[in-house]
């Protein structure tokens, strides 16, 4: 039997009992969602769904399989959005089999068209979890981001002096962010002088040392000053053993010494009042 | 072929550099400042380049170059304006400009120039 | 996709110029965008100064999870490179300055790809894509 042939008889059959497939559907589906949703959304849901499969089965226009793909990806969105895990989007999808199969288990001619039908329904059923998938890697993203921005403050500790306490890992990502906004604030603050205070840094390799000179050449360019400071006791002897130079930048223990060099090399003295 | 014009004000050569430069005129600015340099005595070099969106690895040689030439009349360069992308790019590239000076802007460049002689 | 002729120097700021345009459009952030320019800006040199003049052809593509990026892809028929690795080592030059062309351009983009050999021409392929 040609296989255009059969997807047709399926799109004809399902067309004729249109109103039967999307009730029954819609009360699997409902079921399954144990309440969390309208009745007549899911209905309106599955009946869109619904035409678009069977065009795409009667190979009625060129559009259809692409339009039936976006309503997929959109209901995978909308029902992650809502809260509903990946399983139960795809069962959802996965129902419309049992609803048709219900209907077409008494005649057993549909067999083969059945079967090519239920394949199909599989898939779909299937690319809404990829969409899932994808859309939580996006959030993902978006979060680290996020995370990344807000655990990374410039301030400013005087008048052309500025800090960038770092706090966690310092991963080539996280460099380029520290980067970006140390000399954004720079050309910003007009400052001539950056520490860089390290004390929150939970290990210091060859890596993160790498990443240290990389943020200070780069702030040498718009001709300021760094101080590392924030030096803890095995820090210094991890730095030492592992060979790591910091030729001529300076580094000191904590903020404050950091702070005291920063002011002696701006000329300016504390003295009480 | 677009020349970058050079500004003499008291013993300082100003350079601003305003568009996406070939090649060709950044070789002759060089020369340019050789002869200036020569001709005036002049003690320190500002080349602005706020304007300058790009500068890869051939335009970081021609500043250092320019940073040698300078120092063989006796006088400083420093190079003002520096945009933070490009600063992050030439980092990454592995270009220090190393042998001239740089700072935010032609004032404080000025601070360094006077601050030396 | 646009495809760009390097015969001069004004060919190679005419390409940067596009590859700016281009990736500015497609979501790629200032630094991102400088680096890809940057990277431009390297490869078409060496285009016209090693491969005798060439082409720039600038693409957007689009990965398999839907990020935007920019894909450029410099061809010459030059003499070719004779040592690949040592052509991608820093400093290495073919006479006339510090060859951080090709080392460079590869630490400032997401995918390199490098084929050539003597005789027949060198192809570069980079992409960047935005985050």
């Amino acid at each position: 039997m040609d296989a255009d042939d059969t997807r047709k008889r399926m799109a004809d059959y399902l067309r004729d009992h249109h109103d039967k497939v999307i009730g029954r559907w819609t009360e699997l589906v409902v079921s399954g969602m144990r309440g969390r949703t309208s009745v007549e959304e899911v209905r309106r849901e599955l009946g869109d769904l619904f035409t678009l499969i069977v065009r795409v089965l009667s190979e009625a226009d060129d559009h259809a399989a692409g339009e039936l793909q976006a309503a997929l990806d959109e209901l995978s969105r909308s029902r992650a959005r809502d809260g509903f895990t990946p399983s139960e989007t795809a069962l959802g999808v996965f129902a419309l089999k049992e609803a048709v199969y219900e209907l077409v288990a008494d005649t057993s001619e549909l067999v083969p068209e059945f079967l090519a039908f239920s394949r199909m329904v599989d898939n779909l059923g299937l690319s809404t979890f990829e969409a899932y998938s994808a859309a939580r890697e996006q959030i993902i993203s978006d979060q680290v981001t996020t995370m990344m921005e807000l655990s990374t403050p410039v301030v400013q500790l005087w008048d052309g002096i500025i800090a960038v306490p770092l706090v966690g890992t310092l991963d080539s990502a996280r460099t380029q962010l520290v980067m970006e906004k140390l000399l954004d604030t720079l050309v910003a603050t007009g400052a001539d002088h950056a520490v860089i205070d390290i004390t929150g840094v939970a290990t210091v390799d060859t890596e993160v040392a790498q990443h240290l000179l990389k943020t200070v050449s780069a702030a040498r360019l718009l001709g300021a000053e760094c101080t590392i400071s924030g030096i803890r006791p095995q820090v210094a002897q991890t730095i030492v053993s592992l060979g790591i130079e910091f030729g001529d930048i300076a580094t000191k223990a904590n903020l404050a010494d950091a702070l005291a060099l920063a002011l002696r090399q701006a000329g300016l003295k504390v003295v009480p009042a | 072929m677009d020349r970058v014009p050079i500004l003499k004000i008291g013993s300082t050569l100003f350079v601003s550099i305003q568009i996406d430069l070939q090649d060709e005129s950044v070789m002759l600015l060089q020369e340019d400042l050789a002869d200036e340099l020569s001709a005036t005595g002049a003690r320190g070099v500002i080349i602005d380049i706020t304007a300058v969106e790009i500068v890869d690895s051939f335009i970081g040689r021609m500043l250092t170059m320019i940073g040698s030439i300078s120092r063989l009349f006796d006088a400083e360069t420093v190079i003002v304006g520096m945009r933070p992308a490009v600063a992050i790019t030439l980092t990454e590239l592995g270009l220090s400009l190393s042998g001239v000076r740089t700072a935010l802007n032609a004032e404080k460049g000025l601070e360094i120039l006077n601050g030396k002689s | 996709m646009d495809e760009l002729p390097i015969q001069s120097g004004d060919d190679v700021v005419r390409v940067r110029q596009q590859v700016r345009t281009v990736a500015a459009k497609n979501g790629l952030s200032l630094v991102d965008q400088t680096k890809l320019v940057t990277a431009a800006s390297e490869l078409a040199r060496n285009t016209l100064v090693h491969g005798g003049g060439g082409v720039a052809k600038v693409e957007v593509v689009k990965s398999v999870n839907g990020r935007s990026g920019v894909k450029l892809h410099f061809t010459d028929e030059g003499p070719g490179i004779a040592d690949l690795d040592l052509a991608l080592t820093d400093g290495w030059t073919t006479g006339g300055g510090l060859g951080l062309g090709l080392s460079g351009a590869r630490r400032l983009v997401d995918e390199f790809e490098l084929n050539s050999k003597p005789g027949a021409g060198t192809s570069v392929m980079v992409v960047k894509w935005s985050r």
